[in-house]
């Protein structure tokens, strides 16, 4: 049976459709990044300009900032896509849809998720991080985010549908972000006392892998219950 | 071999079996968690350590091991749902979800009132409690997303999803106590093994854990049915039954 293009082509071509989509729209790509940044800015007027407060609470918030900047630039993974009819057009090609799901995703991590793990070392230097946490923030960072994005695309896929889902999409996946949140922060304080941290990055990296697999067929049976 | 199952996918079979068995349950659950109360607060002996503070173990741990059986059987029925495409099972999880909402709360509550004498604190942010707040929050999402939908069967569908993606938290929360080092003390009760409690406190706990499971059952039963009748309301049979209960 002649299926048309091939998977990898049908990939490529997705990806690079979202990238050049994003490109021309800059502000979904900034936006976020501004978020991010002002969030983390407000921690040190809020609780004090101490470096030893800050230096304590530095992963935590950096890593609560990037939580909250995924969630939100995550809104509109699908939503341009389901009002012009293009995400029922993905669901009846012949491409399996988990396949077209995690293009869409990697084109957001790369969107939103690279930016942040280029400007954290920056927001580490204004919280001043210990010294030797940089290292675990970045790898954290670069391991975590993809999962953030992926899991909460399942929650996206979900609500994609309703006129009102913001505040239930946030109810929906940040219980799922707990996991990585812990194991996240404290691969980083374990770096900032010298102790190995190998161990959690083990786990962020086994949640890396397990939601590589599984999130996209979870992601696309929620857009087939989303659409119709 | 599973053709009489099939059966009672049919809204009124269903709606009839959980009828017939709607008093069993209610009275089982009545006098199992009774007598493993009234035992357990009463009769059994005091704990060596703890004093008689021990004895909320009796309403604790029914309350946390049942929020998450109820969880699994939510999604074990949002499960069959979705694959099987069976409505009744649909409308059994979005009758446990709020139940085992409750539950979990309760399981909180109790816990927080006996870590104030125990450990001189109502919550710490450990890998145990945590994960049962995060429990919580997924009931309360699943909850949200089934009202959020206009179409029902739409939202069971979407609810089902969120609910077996939450399936991951299950084994966290057991072995929680095991992997991490924890505040929460270790099960006692252990299946293939001896337990590490006398028998005399075993047993009303024992009874009282099979009595909260049997009454969440029947309170699932009572919002089983009426969620049926509420889905159904313009099916025939629904009606001759409105009719015969004098409504107009």
């Amino acid at each position: 049976m002649n299926k048309g293009i091939s998977y990898t082509k049908a990939f490529s071509t997705l990806l690079k459709r979202d990238l050049q989509i994003a490109v021309r729209h800059r502000g979904d790509i900034f936006n976020p990044l501004l978020f991010f940044v002002l969030v983390v800015t407000l921690f040190p007027l809020g609780i004090g300009p101490e470096p030893q407060v800050l230096t304590r609470v530095a992963p935590g918030i950096i890593w609560v900032a990037a939580l909250l900047a995924s969630m939100l630039s995550l809104e509109r993974l699908f939503k341009a896509d389901y009002a012009d009819g293009s995400l029922e057009q993905m669901l009846l090609s012949p491409q399996p849809l988990p396949l077209m799901v995690l293009a869409k995703v990697l084109a957001h991590w790369l969107l939103t998720g690279v930016p942040l793990i280029l400007v954290a070392p920056l927001l580490a230097v204004l919280l001043h991080l210990e010294g030797n946490s940089y290292g675990a923030l970045i790898a954290t960072l670069a391991l975590g985010t993809p999962v953030l994005s992926l899991l909460g695309a399942i929650g996206v896929a979900l609500t994609v549908g309703l006129r009102k889902g913001g505040v239930l999409l946030s109810l929906l996946i940040l219980p799922l972000y707990i996991p990585v949140l812990i194991f996240a922060t404290s691969a980083i304080d374990a770096a900032g006392m010298n102790l190995p941290y190998d161990g959690q990055l083990a786990i962020i990296g086994a949640m890396l892998i397990g939601s590589l697999t599984l999130a996209p067929f979870a992601i696309g049976a929620s857009l087939r219950v989303s659409t119709n | 071999m599973w053709k009489w199952l099939h059966s009672y996918a049919d809204p009124e079979r269903a709606y009839k079996l959980s009828g017939t068995l709607l008093p069993w349950f209610a009275m089982l659950a009545i006098s199992m968690i009774g007598i493993g109360t009234v035992w357990g607060l009463v009769f059994a002996p005091t704990d060596y350590q703890q004093g008689d503070s021990y004895r909320i173990i009796f309403i604790h741990v029914p309350a946390a091991s049942m929020s998450m059986a109820a969880y699994m059987a939510m999604a074990t029925s949002s499960f069959i749902g979705l694959v099987w495409q069976i409505k009744s099972a649909d409308w059994a999880a979005a009758a446990i979800a709020p139940i085992g909402a409750v539950v979990t709360f309760i399981a909180l509550v109790t816990g927080a009132t006996w870590g104030k004498p125990m450990w001189g604190t109502w919550w710490v942010w450990d890998a145990r409690l945590t994960s049962e707040l995060v429990l919580l929050f997924l009931y309360l999402g699943v909850i949200s997303l089934y009202a959020s939908f206009e179409d029902k069967v739409l939202a069971a569908r979407a609810a089902g999803i969120l609910a077996i993606v939450g399936v991951i938290n299950i084994p966290i929360i057991k072995y929680s106590v095991d992997w991490w080092s924890s505040l929460h003390q270790p099960s006692t009760i252990k299946i293939t093994e001896e337990s590490s409690m006398p028998t005399e406190m075993l047993y009303p706990l024992l009874i009282n854990i099979m009595g909260f499971g049997v009454m969440i059952g029947a309170i699932t039963l009572v919002r089983f049915r009426s969620e049926i009748l509420a889905r159904n309301g313009m099916r025939p049979w629904v009606r001759e039954l409105a009719k015969a209960e004098g409504v107009k």
